[in-house]
């Protein structure tokens, strides 16, 4: 028998605008959606912390007079116009394919969710115009008004992504709209961008921006100390980047903790795939590793801590976690994929946590850096780890999110394109995509090869 | 509020179809500026240039784009489906064009030059192309609203081709007219004199190849010749026609910087027009403008969030544009190939 609220949410569903006939299977697409949003949302963390980073050492600079911190906040802000670049262009082919993979998401939804893209437009463009300026007026404009061109910089990269987070939130939490015999009405589109999940999704990817570009930028110059230089532009390089990264790790914790307990609120069934729980449970245990099994719902060879997963959704070890079994089979998730992401995502940012934790005490208590070869091998991995980490939270989410597009108002499949060959699109966009990471690490190689002091000669 | 939509769309196009497409024809020149010796001067140039700028005249096709799904959802969503594989191809050649770009700033041997260089002066002749033939198929009414489906006559059809042409000529002749402006300011006569050249041939050859668009669209999409022969359309078409014999006498009386002014508003016009021809279908033939707008609480929220946005934008971008025309940001100018020389034969 069916569950009486369960016909309450098929009622609510929507037909797209554009009538065309819904694709069964929208794997292809969704794997050319999730191969753009992983090339991108990295850039995206150097968009949000790096002009941050080069602006503190130019503030340090305009104070001290000394060159190399003029040189390192040349070099950084050079490297972060490089990245802009190819940001511009990997988040550009995301919006052509919202068009091209999703046309009936767009042509449904545009109306209710496309304000926030607006203003997205808006700060995207007072980047583009503030970091021309700022990388080609060093030396050329005056000092003060040449610093002054960076805080637009800094605004608009937290901008722009605060608005297509807002989207995103929209799109796990939908509202600013009615739904009248399958068809959107109404929109409120100042409700739908200001939704309940963008404030805990906003501050976890600000957080995690400052993480993974702090650690990426840390690792360069760990790297260099270990090969032994240890000069003020290297040891500066490291100390700024390093504490930028070490300060949002152990914070992240606890925002994490936020937005887990708004997906028990909001997502229910997605928490329920976080952590492979097939039935409504009262002091639910929480399994570390192992795998779900669909036929008994069990997580086999994990292990089990009793009453956890209560404690963490609940604040309570008593408290009752909603299961899978709270909707039918074909609306949840894959539970594997999402759980591991899951447990992957935090698995790594507990170890970032202490590893930041570590710099920032040494620092405190001996107001110097931790002398360990091992502390500079850690800051080396964690760069890539932060970034496997952040892949995994958007997979959490996202495939989280799956079966709809739209949170249980619309199905990924009615979303998709009706056209063929999209293989052929997954296939060149793949080419290029390597040959895009290939061109810019051989670039970022050729850039740091080049000695600082060349920063600082005028020419 | 629907008209201000589509007004925020047509400043758009016309800000990506002037600054955008002078970057696309800066590609033109690069790809046809011979071996490494002969095209090096012109490459600098087009390097130098474009440099500080080309980043955000790229952001006006963002706009276009967040403004037309919010405002016009339908449409988007039915063009997108329609013209599926033009966009792709044109999506693909963005990234490429503008990596190869930046990166070719970097090269370090004239070889590593000489790839980045023909990969970003390819894709910026596929692109512009790529959008010319979407033009061409929404125009002549080959998007359908109900039920769309890619469809290789909406873009591969003769009013499509020609317009696309007519994109890739007209980006040249405003790029000629912009670089020799530079070199100019650069004190380069060499180039000044070479780029003069190139805005004359490629004004004329522009011209010429609007007017064949015309007899194309004439004897392939005939309400849209009517729509442009007529009325509002015409007058558009008028207005285009004399400000290219405008800018064709500023630049053969060598006032390069006036020039910029009517070379804007000749390509301005044609986009103009374009939408004047087909009033009041935005699809022609599927859906009217008001037919294909949202609802009025998303277009007010958009007109007021896009109108706050521009009294921050407008400034912004005359501040670039003003340190750049002052060449307070240019940087040292080299011939492209001139760093990979030997220092004994540097100087030609």
């Amino acid at each position: 028998v069916p569950d009486p609220g369960l016909l309450v949410l098929a009622a609510d569903q929507v037909t797209g605008a554009l009538g065309e006939t819904a694709a069964p299977d929208a794997i292809e697409a969704r794997r050319m959606q999730a191969l753009s949003l992983a090339v991108h949302i990295p850039l995206v963390c150097f968009g949000i912390a790096f002009p941050a980073m080069f602006m503190f050492v130019h503030g340090l600079y305009l104070r001290t007079g000394e060159p190399h911190y003029k040189a390192l906040a040349k070099r950084w802000s050079k490297v972060a116009l490089i990245l802009f670049a190819v940001g511009v262009v990997t988040g550009t082919i995301l919006s052509f394919e919202f068009g091209l993979l999703w046309p009936d998401f767009m042509a449904t939804f545009g109306d209710v969710f496309g304000l926030a893209f607006g203003l997205e437009g808006v700060s995207f463009f007072v980047e583009a115009i503030f970091i021309a300026i700022y990388v080609y007026g060093w030396d050329r404009l005056p000092e003060r008004t040449h610093f002054l061109t960076g805080i637009p910089v800094v605004i608009a990269g937290v901008a722009g992504s605060f608005n297509v987070i807002a989207v995103n939130g929209w799109m796990n939490n939908p509202q600013g709209f009615d739904v009248v015999d399958g068809q959107v009405r109404n929109p409120a589109p100042w409700d739908a961008l200001l939704n309940d999940n963008l404030w805990h999704e906003f501050v976890h990817m600000y957080l995690a921006g400052y993480i993974v570009a702090g650690f990426i930028v840390a690792g360069v110059y760990a790297a260099a100390h270990l090969r032994g230089r240890r000069d003020a532009y290297h040891r500066t390089g490291l100390v700024v980047a390093l504490s930028f990264a070490a300060l949002a790790a152990p914070v992240q914790v606890i925002v994490g903790d936020w937005a887990a307990r708004t997906v028990v609120e909001n997502q229910p069934v997605k928490l329920a795939a976080m952590e492979g729980l097939a039935r409504t449970t009262e002091g639910a245990p929480f399994h570390i590793g192992g795998f779900y099994e669909a036929d008994t719902g069990e997580v086999r060879y994990g292990i089990e801590i009793p009453n956890l997963l209560s404690l963490l959704a609940t604040h309570d070890p008593n408290g009752t976690v909603e299961g899978l079994d709270t909707v039918p089979p074909d609306d949840r998730p894959p539970v594997n994929i999402v759980r591991y992401a899951f447990q992957t995502m935090v698995g790594i940012g507990t170890g970032l946590a202490l590893l930041g934790t570590v710099f920032v005490v040494t620092w405190w208590r001996k107001r110097r850096l931790p002398r360990s070869r091992w502390f500079y091998r850690a800051v080396m991995a964690a760069g890539p780890l932060a970034l496997v980490a952040l892949i995994a939270g958007w997979i959490t989410t996202e495939v989280g999110r799956q079966p709809w597009i739209v949170y249980e108002v619309m199905r990924v499949s009615d979303a998709v394109t009706g056209n063929d060959g999209l293989e052929v699109g997954f296939a060149a966009l793949v080419l290029v995509y390597l040959g895009l990471g290939g061109a810019v690490a051989w670039l970022l190689r050729r850039l740091a090869a080049q000695p600082p002091a060349r920063e600082v000669a005028r020419r | 509020m629907a008209e201000i939509c589509l007004g925020f769309i047509v400043l758009g196009l016309t800000a990506y179809g002037v600054l955008g497409g002078a970057d696309f024809g800066a590609g033109f020149w690069d790809l046809t500026a011979g071996g490494d010796r002969r095209g090096g001067r012109v490459r600098g140039l087009v390097q130098r240039s474009m440099s500080p700028v080309w980043e955000a005249n790229h952001v006006w096709l963002i706009f276009v784009l967040v403004i037309a799904w919010t405002a016009f959802p339908r449409a988007f969503g039915a063009i997108f489906t329609t013209l599926a594989v033009p966009l792709f191809l044109a999506a693909l050649g963005i990234i490429l064009r503008g990596t190869a770009f930046a990166l070719r700033g970097q090269a370090g041997t004239i070889r590593e030059a000489r790839v980045l260089g023909a990969t970003f002066a390819l894709s910026s002749v596929l692109v512009p192309f790529c959008f010319g033939t979407v033009l061409g198929g929404i125009a002549s009414g080959r998007v359908r609203a109900q039920d769309p489906a890619a469809d290789v006559d909406a873009w591969l059809n003769s009013t499509s081709i020609a317009i696309g042409v007519l994109a890739v000529l007209s980006g040249a002749y405003l790029a000629a007219v912009f670089l020799a402006g530079d070199a100019r300011r650069a004190e380069l006569p060499d180039l000044e004199r070479a780029f003069r050249g190139r805005a004359l041939g490629a004004g004329v050859v522009t011209g010429a190849a609007a007017l064949v668009a015309l007899l194309v669209v004439r004897s392939d999409a005939r309400p849209l010749y009517d729509g442009l022969t007529s009325g509002s359309g015409l007058a558009a078409i008028v207005v285009s026609a004399l400000a290219g014999v405008a800018t064709l006498a500023l630049i053969w009386t060598g006032r390069f910087g006036l020039a910029r002014g009517p070379a804007a508003v000749a390509v301005a016009a044609v986009i103009a027009g374009w939408v004047l021809a087909n009033e009041p279908d935005l699809l022609p033939g599927q859906l009217t403008i008001d037919e294909a707008a949202a609802a009025d609480a998303t277009l007010t929220a958009l007109v007021v969030s896009i109108g706050l946005g521009l009294v921050i934008l407008v400034p912004s971008l005359f501040y670039l544009y003003r340190l750049v025309l002052q060449g307070r940001l240019d940087q040292a100018y080299e011939p492209l190939d001139q760093r990979f020389r030997p220092i004994d034969e540097e100087r030609p």
